[in-house]
């Protein structure tokens, strides 16, 4: 096998070579603009004021509205509305998302009849324990996630949803 | 690797003769710029085909975030160019292309006048190129409004005028466009966004094929 390098593969690297820099000197600020959401870092996420009392929670959860001021999604800002279930361990204040998570539907406290005192989902029967825990043999495969909370001014904030930490 | 990858696949399909066709022809003497530099007035048309594929490219890019909404067009195209990595680059490329389009377009024409190329039997392909003038003019003039600013909207607004004075059907034509007979809003920039990325470019790209494909079959035109 000879090394040498013949007129017509010189070319044809030199042009590919050329070609492939051109190219690439196109595509790449608009591949890096196409997939700037991914690399976009995610905020701490501030704690949001709840309207809910700490002296008014019991160990049964209740449902806890509240709305997101001016949540800013890239170019729109808007109002958006979000729910948590919040109830009191000892002196610890809990509170989890209500987003299921077989498929994101919206689980309710003790929302079926013959299932009383968990958290039930319309959508597959998927149940919830108090603490967010999955009961086996529904379709749920993880507990319910958990809001980061703060208490202030006897009020409830709540920040961002992270893994469940009590199961 | 890439070798024995074209190998099976032409094994199979016989792609060679494909390519051939098309990329595999010779360059007569005196449109190489390698020969007489002043050849390289031959470029103008390749080269406008190039920024043409820049402008498919960014425009493409673009609408990811771009929105076509009086609410919403400014802020997005404020957002895309100042919050978005790269923004200012791929806003700039289709910016500045655009305007480059134009001139190389023009130059290309110039060429093809002066050198005598649209005299038979290529008649038809400078009718085409005129079309393909005229698709790019429109291009230009459906994407000044789309970022929604105050120059876009007036300019618009001067532009719907000028073609309003068209006689007998200059009102009709005003309204095509515009979506309204008095207001120059919602409806005429959804109008604009839809001419500006899908009928002018599907119209360019059949043009272009037209002009490709008679260039090859007529050849360039010989030497003065």
């Amino acid at each position: 096998m000879s090394n040498k390098v013949s007129r017509r593969q010189f070319m044809s690297y030199t042009l590919m070579g050329t070609g492939g820099f051109m190219a690439s000197a196109m595509l790449m600020p608009m591949i890096r603009f196409a997939i700037d959401p991914v690399l976009q870092s995610s905020d701490g996420g501030d704690f949001i004021p709840t309207p809910q009392k700490v002296d008014e929670l019991t160990e049964t959860p209740v449902r806890v509205d509240f709305t997101i001021k001016d949540r800013k999604d890239a170019w729109y800002k808007s109002d958006v509305a979000n729910t948590a279930w919040v109830y009191k361990d000892g002196d610890t204040v809990i509170a989890l998302s209500p987003v299921c998570k077989h498929l994101g539907c919206t689980v309710n406290w003790s929302g079926d009849e013959s299932h009383p005192n968990e958290y039930f989902c319309p959508c597959h029967g998927g149940r919830y324990k108090k603490n967010g825990e999955n009961v086996p043999g529904t379709p749920p495969t993880g507990p319910l996630d958990e809001y980061e909370v703060k208490v202030e001014g006897g009020l409830v904030y709540l920040g961002k949803t992270i893994p469940n930490t009590l199961v | 690797m890439l070798n024995k990858i074209y190998d099976w696949v032409d094994e199979r399909l016989d792609i060679t003769p494909i390519w051939r066709d098309i990329a595999d022809h010779e360059v007569p003497e005196h449109v190489n710029p390698a020969h007489h530099f002043s050849a390289f007035i031959y470029c103008f048309g390749g080269l406008t085909f190039f920024v043409t594929v820049i402008q498919i490219l960014s425009g493409m890019f673009l609408t990811m975030y771009y929105t076509p909404d009086i609410e919403n067009a400014w802020k997005s195209v404020y957002y895309l160019q100042n919050e978005v990595a790269f923004g200012e680059i791929v806003r700039g490329m289709h910016h500045w292309g655009a305007s480059l389009v134009i001139v190389m377009m023009f130059l290309h024409t110039l060429r093809v006048f002066f050198t005598g190329s649209y005299k038979k039997p290529r008649e038809l392909n400078w009718v085409v190129g005129v079309l393909i003038f005229v698709t790019m003019l429109g291009l230009g003039f459906t994407g000044y409004l789309l970022p929604w600013d105050m120059k876009a909207v007036f300019a618009t607004k001067v532009g719907i005028e000028i073609a309003a004075s068209v006689p007998f059907i200059g009102e009709w034509i005003k309204i095509l466009l515009a979506g309204d007979s008095t207001i120059l809003g919602a409806q005429t920039l959804t109008r604009f966004f839809a001419i500006h990325v899908f009928f002018l470019p599907a119209a360019l790209l059949g043009l272009l094929a037209a002009h490709f494909i008679m260039i090859r079959r007529q050849g360039i035109s010989g030497p003065l």
